[in-house]
C-alpha cells in the first residue's frame, strides 16, 4: 500500500524501531529561542552533556526582544536576564545565535524558511507549538517542550508515539480577497480545536497548489490551533523555486539529487489516510473570530453567535464565557464590532507578503482616529525588504507605528500590550484570554481585514472600503 | 523525574473547556529561567476573581484537578505543567488533552489521565458536593477510584513504564547511542548544516 508525505518523511527518519517502544526519531533542525530553552541548557549542564549536532542548531531571539529603542539596553530586567541567558547558553555550548540587532535575527520561524534551513523531508523540531510553521515544505515539524528540548540537543533524537494522518483537501480556488488566513480559520472553525489532536494534517487539493510558499506557512502555522501534531503540504515546483539559492539551500549536484528526493515525498495515489475533510475553497469569504479560542470563528458578514445555539452543551459553556470576555452580545453584526488596535506581525502573518498586502490597502488611506496600529515585520530580512520596497513609509503615513522584528504583541512577553478592555484585530495566531495582554481582547484576521479594519475602526473586509475612496486623489 | 505510583487527594473541579495553557500559566511569566517558582502564576488571571474555585478556602491543598475537554491547549510551554506541580497538583484529569501538554506532563510525573466526559461528570458532582472526597489515581492498577466511581484509564505502556520507575528519558536514548551514531553516517549530504562542523 501507498503512503502519506508524513509517512515517508517519518519512515526516512527512524534511527531505532522496537516492539513496544516508540519509535526513536532523527531530527534534522533544531530552532532555538530565550524562552523554553534556559532550564534545558541547565540540565545537560547538570548531567555533563554537551550538545551533540551543534551544526543542526540555531538560535535566535524573538519572543522577548522590543521593538523600539533596539539600540538601548533592555529595559525590563526579567526580559533582560533571559536573553543574557540564551546568549550565554550559546557561547557556553557552541551554538549559532542571532541577538537583537543581528541582520538574521527575527521570529523564529520565518528564519528557519528565509534561511533555506528549511526544506522538504527533514524533520524540523522547536520549543514553540507554532513550528508546525515549517511543514510548508513538506517537512514534518512540531512544537516539543523544554524537557524534549533537552533531549533533541543530547541526542539529536526524539522518541515519538506514532500519529494518524487527515488529509484536508481544498478544493475550488479562493475567491479574491479572500487570503490563505481566511482559509485555515475556516478550517479550524469546521473541525474544531481539538480535531486535528493525534493527527498529522496534510493540506492538499488545487487551491493549496496555487498558494504562494507564505500563504502555506500561514495555513500550517495554525496547524497547532486545531489540535493537530503538525500539518504538511507536499512539496513541489513552487517549493523547490522558493529555496533555490537560499543561503542554506543545497547548491550544484547537491540540489538536483535533493530535487529528486523531494520529488519522491509527495502521498502515493494509493494511500489511505485515517480521516479526510473535504473544504470548498469558492464559498469561502474573509473569516474572523469572535470567541476566544481560534475555532470560535464565522464569516466576517455574519453576526456573534447566540451560545444558546449550540447543542453541546461544554461549548454553550465556552461561547457564553467567551462572549462575556470578549464584550460582545449575540446578533450583533461583526462589520459592527468597534476596535482599539491592529496587530499586524507574527509568525502567521510576518512575511513580506503579507506586509505588502497590508500596505496596498493602507496606501493612500489613514488609520481611523483612537486606532491605534502596530506593524512588526517577523525578521529583520523581512523589514530590510520592506523599506526596500517603501512599505514602512505607506504605514507611517497611514498614521500606523513601524516596529522592530520580533513576536512582539502577539503574545505580549515584550512591552507590546493591550491595555485591559481594549480590542484589537490581529493577525497572529491566539484569541486566548489574556493573550495580547491582560484583559485584552482578540479577533483573529487577514492582514487585509487588519488593514481595512484599522482604516474604518470597526472590523472590515478591503471590500468595505471601495466606496470610502475620493474618486479622485 | 519523580515515580508515579499511586496518588489519593482532594480534587479541585474545573467546568471548563479549552482551558489554555495562556490560562494556566501566562506568558510574562515565561521569562523565568528556572523549573520552579510558577506557583502563583498558575490560573492567574481567573485567580484575581476570589469566587474562582481555587481560592475557596475549602479546596486549600487538592492535589487532584478535574478539568473539561480540550485541557491544555496551545502553546507547548512546559511551565503550565511546571505551574500546575509547583502549586501542589499531582494528577489532571479530563476526557481530552492537548498532545503537546500531555507529553510535557508524561515526561516531568504530572498523570494525566484520559476518562469519558460522563465521569469527568460524575466527578465533578461529587467533588462539588463534598470538596472532601478524595479521589484515588492508580497508575499500578490503571484505574481511578472514588465514591461511586471506579473508572480504568488507557496509558501507552512505555510510558507507564518510565512514570513507575521514574526514568529519564535521555539516559534510555542514549543506551542506543550506535544507533544514532549509524544513523548520522547513511545521512544524505544534501541535508543543511546552521555552521561548518568544528
Amino acid at each position: 500500500m501507498g503512503r502519506t508525505l508524513a509517512e515517508k518523511v517519518w519512515d526516512d527518519h527512524v534511527v531505532r524501531r522496537a516492539e513496544g517502544e516508540p519509535d526513536l526519531l532523527y531530527i534534522d533542525l533544531h530552532l532555538l529561542h530565550e524562552v523554553t530553552s534556559p532550564q534545558a541548557f541547565d540540565g545537560l549542564r547538570l548531567a555533563g552533556r554537551r550538545v551533540r549536532r551543534t551544526d543542526l542548531t540555531i538560535a535566535t531571539e524573538d519572543h522577548n526582544t522590543p521593538t523600539l529603542d533596539i539600540d538601548k539596553p533592555i529595559a525590563d530586567p526579567v526580559s533582560k536576564v533571559q536573553l543574557e541567558t540564551l546568549r550565554r547558553n550559546a557561547a557556553e555550548f557552541g551554538v549559532r545565535i542571532h541577538s537583537l540587532g543581528d541582520v538574521e535575527q527575527g521570529v523564529v520561524h520565518v528564519v528557519g524558511p528565509q534561511l533555506g534551513l528549511t526544506q522538504p523531508g527533514m524533520t524540523v523540531v522547536c520549543g514553540d507549538s507554532h513550528t508546525s510553521t515549517h511543514g510548508a515544505f513538506g517537512a514534518l515539524a512540531f512544537g516539543i517542550g523544554t524537557s524534549q528540548v533537552e533531549h533533541v540537543l543530547a541526542t539529536q533524537t526524539l522518541p515519538l508515539a506514532p500519529f494518524k494522518t487527515m488529509a484536508i483537501t481544498v478544493e475550488g480556488e479562493l475567491p479574491e480577497g479572500v487570503t490563505a488566513k481566511d482559509l485555515i480559520l475556516a478550517i479550524i472553525a469546521r473541525i474544531g480545536t481539538g480535531g486535528g489532536q493525534g493527527y498529522v494534517l496534510e493540506y492538499r487539493g488545487p487551491a493549496i497548489r496555487k498558494l504562494s510558499m507564505e500563504a502555506r506557512m500561514t495555513i500550517c502555522n495554525m496547524s497547532i490551533e486545531a489540535g493537530a501534531r503538525a500539518g504538511m503540504i507536499a512539496p513541489d515546483r513552487t517549493t523547490f523555486d522558493y529555496l533555490e539559492g537560499r543561503p542554506h539551500a543545497p547548491q550544484g549536484a547537491d540540489w538536483d539529487a535533493a530535487v529528486a528526493y523531494w520529488e519522491t515525498l509527495a502521498t502515493d495515489e494509493d494511500a489511505v489516510f485515517d480521516a479526510e475533510v473535504v473544504i470548498d475553497a469558492s464559498e469561502l469569504t474573509p473569516f474572523v473570530t469572535w470567541g476566544t479560542n481560534p475555532g470560535q470563528g464565522a464569516p466576517l458578514g455574519s453576526a456573534v453567535p447566540d451560545p444558546a445555539g449550540f447543542a453541546d452543551p461544554q461549548e454553550r459553556i465556552a461561547a457564553e464565557n467567551a462572549l462575556a470576555y470578549m464584550g460582545l452580545e449575540p446578533g450583533t453584526p461583526l462589520r459592527e464590532v468597534a476596535v482599539d488596535a491592529v496587530f499586524v506581525g507574527s509568525c502567521t502573518n510576518g512575511r513580506i507578503e503579507d506586509l505588502r498586502a497590508a500596505a496596498a490597502i493602507l496606501d493612500g488611506r489613514q488609520v481611523a482616529d483612537g486606532v491605534r496600529m502596530l506593524v512588526v515585520p517577523g525578521s529583520v530580512r523581512v523589514a530590510l525588504q520592506a523599506v526596500e520596497e517603501g512599505l514602512d513609509k505607506v504605514f507611517t503615513a497611514a498614521g500606523a507605528e513601524w516596529r522592530h522584528a520580533g513576536c512582539s504583541m502577539c503574545l505580549g512577553m515584550n512591552p507590546d500590550q493591550l491595555a485591559p478592555g481594549e480590542r484589537c484585530a490581529s493577525t497572529s495566531n491566539r484569541n486566548f484570554e489574556g493573550r495580547q495582554g491582560k484583559g485584552g481582547r482578540t479577533h483573529l484576521v487577514s492582514p487585509q481585514v487588519a488593514a481595512a479594519t484599522a482604516v474604518l475602526g470597526r472590523l472590515a473586509a478591503p471590500a468595505d472600503l471601495t466606496a470610502n475612496v475620493p474618486a479622485e486623489v | 523525574m519523580e515515580k508515579f505510583t499511586v496518588h489519593t487527594g482532594r480534587a479541585v473541579p474545573l467546568r471548563r473547556s479549552n482551558v489554555d495553557t495562556d490560562q494556566i500559566i501566562p506568558a510574562h511569566w515565561l521569562k523565568k529561567v528556572t523549573r520552579t517558582g510558577f506557583e502563583d502564576g498558575l490560573f492567574e488571571a481567573w485567580r484575581r476573581d476570589e469566587s474562582f474555585i481555587l481560592n475557596r478556602p475549602e479546596r486549600r491543598g487538592a492535589t487532584v484537578l478535574v478539568a473539561g475537554p480540550e485541557f491544555g491547549t496551545g502553546s507547548s510551554r512546559e511551565h503550565a505543567v511546571w505551574a500546575l506541580q509547583n502549586y501542589g497538583f499531582q494528577a489532571v484529569i479530563s476526557s481530552r488533552f492537548a498532545d503537546i501538554f500531555r507529553g510535557n506532563s508524561l515526561k516531568n510525573g504530572l498523570l494525566t489521565v484520559v476518562l469519558p466526559q460522563s465521569t469527568v461528570e460524575a466527578l465533578w458532582e461529587l467533588t462539588e458536593a463534598d470538596p472532601n472526597a478524595e479521589i484515588t489515581v492508580d497508575l499500578v492498577a490503571r484505574e481511578v477510584r472514588a465514591e461511586g466511581v471506579t473508572a480504568p484509564f488507557e496509558l501507552d505502556e512505555n510510558v507507564r513504564w518510565r512514570l513507575l520507575n521514574g526514568l529519564d528519558d535521555i539516559s534510555i536514548t542514549l543506551q542506543n547511542a550506535d544507533d544514532i551514531a549509524a544513523f548520522e553516517a547513511g545521512r544524505p549530504g544534501f541535508k543543511p548544516r546552521t555552521q561548518p562542523v568544528a
